[in-house]
């Protein structure tokens, strides 16, 4: 894999992507704070409770300092995949 | 700088947006076939919107000096429909010889169904018998890597097909190495929310380059930005990329993708 880097250094990208950043984390903790104040009317279904997991695993990679963070976000939001789907669906 | 949008959905756009895009530096483009927002009736629904692709559409481009290429299949939300695919599959020769066509395009899969693969396969067997070029769309959001994987296993286990003449579109951070590894060209769509921004689509270039890597807009009838390619070109620009690098996504590659295609003959702005 090639990396084509641009002549900017760390602090450059933190610096000029830092008020982007500030307003994506404040949209994620008002979203949040939105879905506590909504309350519970009825027990979360499966498909709901598996959507919070999904939401606290992706912060928790967030939080990770792992490399490659957007690629293991996307692994998280996926269906897996069956190596012997063929076989599976008679094709 | 001049560009080519490899995916757009023109049919689904104004007259002003070409003039816009025009405007923005568009010379030519590609429109695969794909779902029109309701599901087709009749193979005659098809028919008359492959009059569209391959007869109003260039001359509507054509008015602001931008080359109209297309694609030509039934989409894989309809696939379900097996028998109105097989149908409308058996009809697409009526049109593979339209001056303006690429090859067989955006087939994939959608839900990741039996049946959308069973249709996916016939379309891989259309595009080998008559020898044309394939354009792959893949599924959204949690269905991506799935689907992507699957359409992958097809297409390599068909020692027909040379990946060098396959561009899988809607790449995303968790698809595109495999694609790229693979051998196959790769799109990466700059759509809202559901596919890729300039921004990220810029950081795969950084990590995978340039080679085998187009960008598109899937400008479409849902909410999307027919002018996204550029956006990514000042976003290249903002970060100090070369021209020569910003030139090869939008401009080269689309133009040694398509090249393939004996119907291809793009004129280059003097």
């Amino acid at each position: 894999m090639s990396r084509l880097i641009s002549d900017r250094s760390a602090d450059a990208v933190l610096n000029e992507s830092f008020l982007e950043l500030r307003a994506k984390l404040l949209e994620v903790a008002a979203t949040l704070d939105r879905i506590d104040r909504a309350g519970t009317t009825q027990p979360a279904t499966s498909a709901t409770a598996n959507r919070r997991s999904q939401i606290q695993g992706a912060i928790e990679v967030l939080l990770s300092g792992e490399p490659d963070r957007a690629a293991t976000l996307q692994q998280l939001f996926s269906r897996e995949y069956q190596p012997d789907w063929r076989t599976e669906m008679k094709l | 700088m001049d560009y080519i949008d490899p995916h757009i959905h023109m049919v689904s756009r104004t007259t002003d947006d070409y003039a816009t895009l025009a405007r923005m530096g568009c010379v030519a483009m590609s429109e695969p076939a794909f779902w029109a927002g309701y599901d087709r009736g009749s193979v005659d629904g098809f028919r008359d919107y492959f009059r569209q692709l391959t007869e109003v559409e260039p001359r509507r481009a054509a008015q602001f000096g931008i080359q109209h290429f297309t694609w030509l299949c039934i989409n894989a939300k309809e696939a379900e429909n097996v028998s109105l695919s097989r149908d409308v599959i058996a009809m697409i020769p009526e049109f593979i010889d339209a001056p303006n066509v690429l090859g067989i395009g955006e087939i994939g899969l959608n839900k990741n169904t039996k049946n959308e693969a069973t249709v996916f396969l016939e379309h891989i067997d259309l595009a080998m018998k008559f020898n044309q070029l394939i354009l792959i769309h893949t599924p959204h959001l949690e269905d991506k890597y799935q689907g992507t994987r699957m359409i992958l296993d097809m297409l390599t286990s068909d020692s027909r097909i040379d990946p060098s003449r396959v561009l899988v579109d809607h790449v995303e951070e968790h698809t595109i190495g495999e694609v790229l590894d693979r051998g196959f060209w790769a799109g990466m769509t700059l759509y809202p929310v559901t596919k890729c921004t300039p921004e990220r689509a810029a950081d795969m270039i950084e990590r995978f380059g340039g080679q085998r890597l187009l960008a598109n807009s899937a400008g479409d009838w849902g909410p999307s930005k027919p002018t996204a390619v550029p956006d990514l070109i000042f976003e290249l620009r903002r970060r100090g990329h070369q021209e020569s690098l910003i030139r090869k996504v939008v401009y080269d590659n689309p133009i040694a993708f398509f090249s393939q295609s004996k119907n291809f003959h793009f004129l280059p702005r003097r």
